[in-house]
């Protein structure tokens, strides 16, 4: 039955990858706005932004 | 987006069929996509829509590329786009724009100044600067594409992201380029950003939610393991391995340490910051349910006496937060909507280009000229440019002594004008936030009353207290015999009867039906204002300017003929009145010269005297005009005409004649009347003659309550008297002579047409066009005051049934974690749902009325 406990562990692992990812996610704003991106992507792209070099220090910041 | 006329196709009610469609993304709505085309089919055969903003453009007369602009700003706007080959903002949602701002430079100022931007900025280094503004003026996908395009304005702008459910938008910006200079591009382009006090002190409210998503994930994590490991428990019913068990309970321990010490920190720390004032809040039982079964599993598993109740305890930690989340969304678009979205249907006189025209408050363009007559509010910050202002502050500052400002001065928002007709120059935009914030400011004792809402926040403080003693007595019944029982019962007792129900009815309830009056034309105080509407018994109605229409009456005049002079000399002194028949007067004399009124003294009811252009003129009443020398002129003392009021006209003391104004009631009066006449008592009081007692003794029923004649102060008196004999007394007016009536009554309402009719002292503001929907108003209060009541009395059942469950020790702490949350849920939903089903009724004359 030892077994059990190391699925345990492997288990909590795989949960615990997904809470981080969760955290991540609201971290980096992905909760903040949850309509805006939807229009978003429906615009049409002949004008690529320039990237924003800094947006991920911003992140960090935020 | 004006109101939608009512849709009825033989008898059959359309506006049933497109309420449906309301529920659709507004691109796919079959009404958006009809007025589309006959927006279309509008600027193609008349060009008289600007282009920009769609407000009309007839009078402008610019025309720049073929296109109608209402004001230079809209066009400069568009050659800036067009400049930048962004013209597809025109093609994502058609006249997208907001008229922009001319702000002169003066404005954003204060922004040069190191600390106050330094303020504003959330990220600062050597290659990249970031601010957060809030711009409550973006409103479509044009709005997102055309601020997300910032960098192609200006090359100074690294990147710009819209929020745009919070309407903020954080723009990255080089260093070289300057605070100012970002706002500046958003004013110009007609997005001026809001920088209010709180914004500048850094407070971060775009990120309040982000801990609540943290503690929620968290919370979810740690219950959903914690329900696996506690599974074998559940199904095998105790032939468990002992060593595995042990392994399970431990591990249920670790994880529910973050939930206690994380996930539901601020149940706690709300509990102590209310007891610490000696108030015992909701969050006390929730706080002390959770402690309870935190204690007791920590002991249970240590001393290795079982398994524990972490399930349940962080269930309901992860149950709790959810419902707190959908609270605080629910709340915070109430909120949005009431704060930004629905402007007072305000108006104010411009002149642009020698002509004057109303124009609603929320187009006001910084530049233009506003004319603010007597009694009338200045909606925007301004430089007097013509005429000598007296004007009232106490609104603002509570200090009723008219202060004079000379031509060339500053004049703040807020204030009320009083004496002749002055102009004005616009120097900022209207906030309608400051507006807003004005007239709830304005009379804060009023919300002081007894009402639904305490008696909600009593009951729930009672109620709390009441709960902690059944917990205690419940523990005192089993703690000898059975203690395991004992624990079982008291966190059941105290997590079940919660009366967050009880205290989240209320200010949903109400919170929903300000928002679905305000959709319809009536815009109220607080949401107090909703219960007051609904114990109404009697109503009383002002008659000129509120069962009729201000100006466009037919008007003859009646004595010796008016040379062009003395037309001239009356046209300007009931220019410098905004009471309706002072308008009236005003049109029939507006082709003459305006003449400079150097005294102008209005007595309210009663008529204007003036001196213009060294003539005394006095127009008004008979009483008034003639006084008591009783020198009636044989002709004029014939008999009163039905369906008019007569206004005197006296020319150096010399009476002259009088006009006779016909009146038009306002569509739709009779059948109020008689629809108001069921259910309520009405009464009418009216300033003039009793010229119409009859025509109006047909709508007001069997007894006729009529009082002619009457001064502001007998209204005011009229009004107290009802009230005397235990009446609640709705008073409708037009709020310019009826003020300290509207704010007597239990409820005041001012009637807006197309003045600046701002009452601060009324309780709401109605669009005239809607007065007729005001018995559908008066009965979805009364439904929404029955929401609260049936909601209250749901949750006491539930609460009183789940009671005797839990103190039989029969609820298990994780059922009762379940449906505590629900419940709260439930009672949400139910208010504020229920409140869109009760306002049906109002869609049946005004479907599709939104104003955006």
């Amino acid at each position: 039955m030892s077994v059990i406990a190391i699925l345990i562990g492997f288990s909590m692992l795989v949960a615990g990858g997904f809470l981080v990812a969760f955290l991540w996610a609201v971290r980096h704003g992905q909760f903040d706005d949850r309509y805006t991106p939807s229009v978003r992507i429906l615009f049409d792209h002949d004008d690529v932004q320039p990237e924003d070099p800094a947006s991920k220090r911003i992140h960090k910041k935020l | 987006m004006g109101i939608g006329k009512p849709l009825v196709l033989r008898g059959f009610d359309l506006g049933f069929v497109f309420r449906i469609f309301s529920w659709f993304p507004v691109e796919f709505r079959p009404l958006r996509l009809i007025r589309m085309a006959s927006d279309n089919a509008r600027v193609a055969i008349q060009e008289s829509f600007c282009f920009h903003c769609g407000e009309p453009a007839n009078d402008s007369g610019i025309i720049h590329d073929e296109k109608a602009f209402c004001c230079a700003g809209c066009k400069l706007v568009y050659e800036v786009l067009q400049e930048n080959n962004l013209c597809r903002y025109y093609t994502l949602d058609r006249s997208p724009g907001r008229s922009p701002t001319f702000w002169g430079g003066t404005t954003f100022e204060y922004l040069d100044d190191a600390a106050i931007a330094g303020k504003l900025l959330d990220y600062s280094d050597d290659r990249v600067r970031s601010v957060t503004l809030l711009v409550p003026r973006m409103h479509c996908s044009s709005c997102i594409w055309l601020l997300e395009n910032l960098p192609r304005l200006n090359p100074g702008v690294i990147q710009s992201r819209v929020n745009f459910l919070k309407k903020t938008i954080r723009v990255a910006f080089t260093p070289a380029t300057t605070v100012r200079t970002v706002v500046e591009l958003l004013a110009s382009l007609g997005y001026e950003p809001e920088i209010t006090l709180a914004s500048l002190d850094g407070e971060a409210a775009s990120h309040a939610h982000r801990s609540l998503y943290y503690k929620i994930g968290v919370a979810g994590f740690c219950f959903g393991n914690i329900m696996l490991l506690s599974f074998p428990e559940y199904l095998a019913g105790g032939s468990v391995d002992v060593r595995l068990e042990r392994l399970f309970s431990v591990l249920s321990l670790l994880l529910a340490l973050p939930v206690f010490f994380y996930s539901s920190a601020g149940y706690f720390r709300s509990s102590f910051a209310g007891l610490s004032r000696r108030i015992i809040n909701l969050d006390v039982p929730l706080a002390l349910g959770i402690l309870f079964l935190f204690a007791r599993s920590v002991y249970d598993i240590l001393t290795g006496a079982g398994p524990g109740f972490l399930d349940s305890m962080s269930g309901l930690v992860l149950f709790l937060l959810i419902g707190r989340l959908f609270q605080e969304k629910v709340y915070d678009s109430l909120n949005f909507e009431r704060k930004y979205s629905s402007y007072f249907p305000l108006a104010v006189t411009v002149r642009r280009q020698g002509s004057e025209r109303t124009t609603p408050v929320s187009s006001l363009c910084v530049g233009d000229r506003m004319i603010i007559r007597n009694g009338g509010v200045i909606p925007a910050d301004a430089v007097l440019v013509r005429g000598n202002g007296l004007i009232d502050y106490s609104f603002v500052t509570g200090e009723s002594a008219p202060v004079t400002r000379e031509a060339g001065s500053f004049v703040y928002a807020g204030g009320r004008h009083r004496g002749a007709a002055v102009e004005m120059e616009v120097v900022k935009e209207v906030s309608q936030s400051y507006l807003t914030q004005l007239w709830n400011e304005a009379d804060q004792k009023r919300d002081a009353r007894a009402g639904l809402t305490s008696v909600s926040n009593n009951v729930a403080k009672y109620f709390t207290a009441a709960v902690l003693a059944i917990a205690a007595i419940t523990a005192l019944i089993w703690l000898p015999g059975n203690p395991v029982v004992a624990l079982n019962a008291v966190t059941g007792v105290l997590i079940v009867a919660c009366p967050c129900a009880l205290a989240l009815s209320t200010p949903f309830t109400f919170g929903s039906a300000v928002r679905v009056f305000g959709r319809f034309g009536l815009y109220l105080k607080n949401a107090g204002v909703v219960e007051r509407l609904a114990r109404v018994d009697t109503i009383v109605f002002d008659k000129t300017g509120t069962m009729t229409h201000a100006g466009a009456s037919a008007l003859r005049f009646v004595g010796d003929e008016l040379t062009m002079r003395e037309i001239a000399l009356i046209g300007s002194t009931a220019r410098s009145s905004g009471h309706s028949l002072s308008r009236a007067l005003q049109e029939y004399c507006s082709l003459t010269d305006v003449l400079p009124v150097t005294v102008f003294a209005e007595v309210p009811g009663s008529g204007i005297r003036a001196d213009v252009d060294g003539v005394t003129v006095m127009i008004g009443s008979r009483e008034f005009v003639m006084g008591k020398e009783e020198r009636v002129l044989r002709r004029l003392a014939a008999g009163t005409a039905p369906m008019e009021s007569r206004v005197y006209v006296a020319l150096q003391g010399v009476t002259m004649g009088y006009f006779a104004v016909g009146n038009r009631y306002r569509e739709g009066m009779d059948t109020l009347m008689q629809e108001l006449r069921q259910s309520y008592r009405l009464v009418m009081l009216s300033g003039d003659g009793e010229g119409e007692r009859r025509h109006l003794q047909s709508w007001f029923g069997d007894a006729p309550e009529l009082h002619f004649q009457q001064s502001p102060s007998a209204k005011l008196a009229f009004v107290q008297s009802l009230q005397r004999q235990g009446s609640t007394v709705l008073m409708v007016g037009d709020g310019l002579n009826d003020g300290a009536a509207l704010r007597q009554s239990d409820v005041g309402i001012s009637v807006a047409e197309d003045t600046s009719a701002f009452t601060p002292s009324s309780d709401a503001i109605v669009d005239a066009a809607s007065l007729h929907a005001l018995p559908r108003f008066l009965s979805v209060s009364r439904r929404s005051v029955r929401i609260v009541r049936a909601s209250f009395a749901v949750s006491f059942v539930y609460n009183l049934v789940g009671l005797a469950f839990a103190m039989r020790g029969d609820l298990t702490p994780l059922l009762a974690a379940t449906l505590m949350p629900l419940s709260s849920v439930t009672v949400v939903l139910l208010c504020t749902t229920w409140v869109m089903i009760a306002a049906k009724g109002l869609g049946r004359d005004q479907c599709l009325s939104s104003r955006s």
